[in-house]
């Protein structure tokens, strides 16, 4: 599907921005090279970009736009929190211009969408995130295995106590908090504890807004929830965490474990979709490039975890291909 | 020539003579300013009319889908899910509605209501300024700040804390209380207007008979005024079943079909809010349950305020 994305790129023939996006591309890649070099070419770039998509990457959506705004004030940038699922339904339909993801486009049902609204697209990997399991600090519990996260998360669950499950974990009156299910992070959880995407138990609390679900965990004395580990990070002091184990011995999500992919089920790399058609826009280009620049300064502002070098090698030429349109 | 001298002799005699209608200045001025009032009046009526086809369009797409009766008396309210997981039982979400609001007027009818009779009867002046400025002020705070007092200090310090009661972050009781605040200003002050509007004579007649000051204001005034009271209580009630921001913030967001006060419910309006707050695709099935919802919920407004219509009818004392 990249491959559809670059033709239409090099029908629209914008030789000039691929020129510039070469030049970018072949700089050392420090901040503060790309940062001379850009507002030497551009400093007087304006228009708006329409950003839409996951609430777990929002606030680094939202930390890119300012920082990229204390450079290039005139250019306006909307995030919004569809929640991944929805801002494909916008993406597809061409009211936004980058689209922001927790999960790859689904092949199935959103990519024939997006095909039918003749919106082309590349994806480019920007930070990583872990899903973080947490319960209440009274509720103490060092470690779930999947298959007893599955247990309590599976559709038709019928558990309210997690010494249900295991008699040595805690006899509190479980209150659970999860996302709602268009955000990708529910997906992603339902994905990979449960077995099927969307499937899962329905009575428990929801929201799109994690800090809700952060507030209610935080507050119930049997409060057990699920959302995205930057939220966890937020709240640290307030919540108790739990190691996940996936057969491999329990390992507790941090920025490593995320990073290398050993907090395994639940770490996964966060997706940008830039619109092909939008690349061609200079303010578009401009925030793109200062975006995958800027990526593990912008991961640190937005308190999400930074890509390794490796990958911000390929986000880097991912960039530059759909910029060339070649 | 013959126009010409008519059209004068007209100009002239309509200034002079009241006999001959003619539209002058004056009463061209008056029909406009009367087809403007018309204008005004029509848009509130045009807009409930485009409210209601919007309504009526997307129920029946969605009865399309969904059987009447399995939306009407269903017991679970997960449109959300997928495949076997989803189901449209209306019934989770008008209990929650109307068990919040039911908490709420346990709170508002008794504070409103004793309020406003001492405001109305028994306040020395001095206290009914203050009291009645502070009461107008509490009308005018914005919902979303009572959701995050609630939310924030209501049920953390007050239930929790000084009550000492297990309830959930997100519970039926703190967001039911607080709804009863907000209404608490709309009962105090109709009620209020209520008895100040019954004629001073009754009160003389009652002090006449050797009744006191309390009797005279339970057992005559009170009684006396007893439409506008019930008509407060009606629209303090609506005020409440439309509420949306106090339950999406305080009450929890879970459609849920118990008694349990500590545990959180989902009413008609804040399901609405929650789920149009982007995130669904336009056209789907949920996206209709947005609609078929809002009107249950403007229906059930509707009838509400026909009771009252009728309720205040009944009770209506007219004195001279």
């Amino acid at each position: 599907m990249r491959k559809k994305g670059l033709a239409l790129l090099a029908v629209a023939g914008s030789l000039a921005f691929g020129v510039a996006a070469c030049g970018d591309d072949d700089d050392d890649g420090t901040a503060s090279g790309s940062t001379t070099e850009q507002s030497s070419d551009g400093g007087d770039i304006s228009g708006s970009i329409a950003i839409d998509g996951s609430s777990t990457v929002a606030p680094f959506a939202e930390a890119a736009a300012e920082l990229f705004n204390e450079e290039y004030p005139d250019v306006k940038i909307t995030v919004g929190t569809s929640g991944t699922g929805g801002g494909f339904e916008k993406f597809c339909a061409g009211e936004t211009d980058i689209s922001t993801a927790s999960r790859p486009i689904d092949e199935e049902e959103e990519v024939p969408v997006c095909e039918q609204g003749g919106v082309k697209y590349t994806e480019i990997v920007v930070a990583n995130d872990g899903i973080a399991v947490a319960t209440n600090k009274d509720l103490a519990v060092d470690c779930m295995t999947v298959e007893q996260l599955k247990q309590l998360w599976n559709k038709g669950s019928k558990i309210t106590k997690l010494s249900e499950i295991d008699p040595s974990f805690p006899d509190t009156e479980l209150s659970l908090y999860g996302p709602g299910t268009d955000s990708g992070t529910f997906d992603f959880f339902t994905d990979q504890i449960n077995g099927e995407e969307g499937v899962s138990r329905e009575d428990y609390e929801a929201s799109e807004d994690d800090n809700q679900l952060v507030t209610g965990v935080e507050g119930d004395d049997g409060g057990l929830g699920y959302f995205g580990f930057s939220y966890y990070e937020g709240a640290q002091d307030q919540l108790n965490l739990v190691g996940v184990d996936a057969g491999g011995g329990c390992v507790k999500p941090s920025t490593e474990t995320i990073q290398d992919g050993s907090y395994k089920p639940l770490s996964r790399p966060l997706f940008v979709y830039p619109k092909a058609d939008a690349v061609t826009r200079p303010e578009v280009k401009a925030f793109l490039d200062y975006t995958v620049e800027n990526a593990a300064a912008i991961a640190e502002a937005a308190k999400i975890v930074p890509l390794t070098e490796e990958q911000v090698g390929t986000a880097k030429e991912e960039l530059a291909t759909a910029e060339s349109g070649s | 020539m013959a126009d010409h001298t008519a059209a004068a002799s007209e100009g002239a005699m309509g200034r002079r003579t009241s006999l001959v209608r003619r539209p002058s200045r004056r009463s061209r001025f008056e029909a406009g300013v009367k087809a403007l009032l018309f204008a005004a009046a029509a848009v509130s009526v045009a807009v409930t009319l485009a409210i209601i086809f919007s309504l009526v369009k997307e129920t029946i797409a969605f009865f399309g889908d969904v059987s009447v009766g399995d939306y009407l008396f269903g017991t679970k309210w997960t449109p959300q899910f997928a495949g076997d997981q989803q189901s449209f039982g209306v019934i989770p979400l008008v209990w929650g509605t109307f068990y919040l609001t039911f908490i709420g007027l346990v709170v508002a009818v008794p504070v409103g209501i004793l309020s406003g009779i001492y405001l109305a009867e028994f306040a020395p002046r001095r206290i009914r300024k203050i009291v009645k400025p502070v009461l107008e002020l509490l009308a005018g705070v914005p919902t979303i700040v009572f959701g995050y007092f609630a939310l924030t200090f209501f049920t953390p310090e007050v239930l929790r804390n000084f009550l000492g009661l297990g309830v959930n972050q997100f519970n039926a009781l703190s967001a039911g209380i607080i709804l009863g605040i907000l209404v608490v200003p709309t009962i105090a002050t109709l009620v209020e207007d209520a008895m100040s509007a019954v004629p001073q004579s009754l009160r003389e007649g009652a002090a006449g008979l050797g009744a006191n000051k309390v009797q005279t204001a339970i057992r005559v005034v009170f009684p006396a005024a007893l439409s506008g009271v019930v008509a407060a209580l009606v629209l303090g009630a609506s005020r409440a079943v439309g509420e949306t921001v106090i339950i999406l913030i305080a009450g929890g967001q879970q459609a849920n079909l118990s008694l349990n006060l500590y545990e959180s419910y989902q009413s008609m309006a804040a399901y609405i809010a929650a789920t149009a707050r982007g995130d669904i695709p336009t056209g789907s099935i949920e996206y209709e349950t947005i609609f078929i919802v809002g009107m249950t919920l403007f229906v059930l407004t509707l009838v509400l305020n026909l009771i009252s219509i009728r309720l205040v009818r009944k009770y209506r004392q007219v004195y001279e």
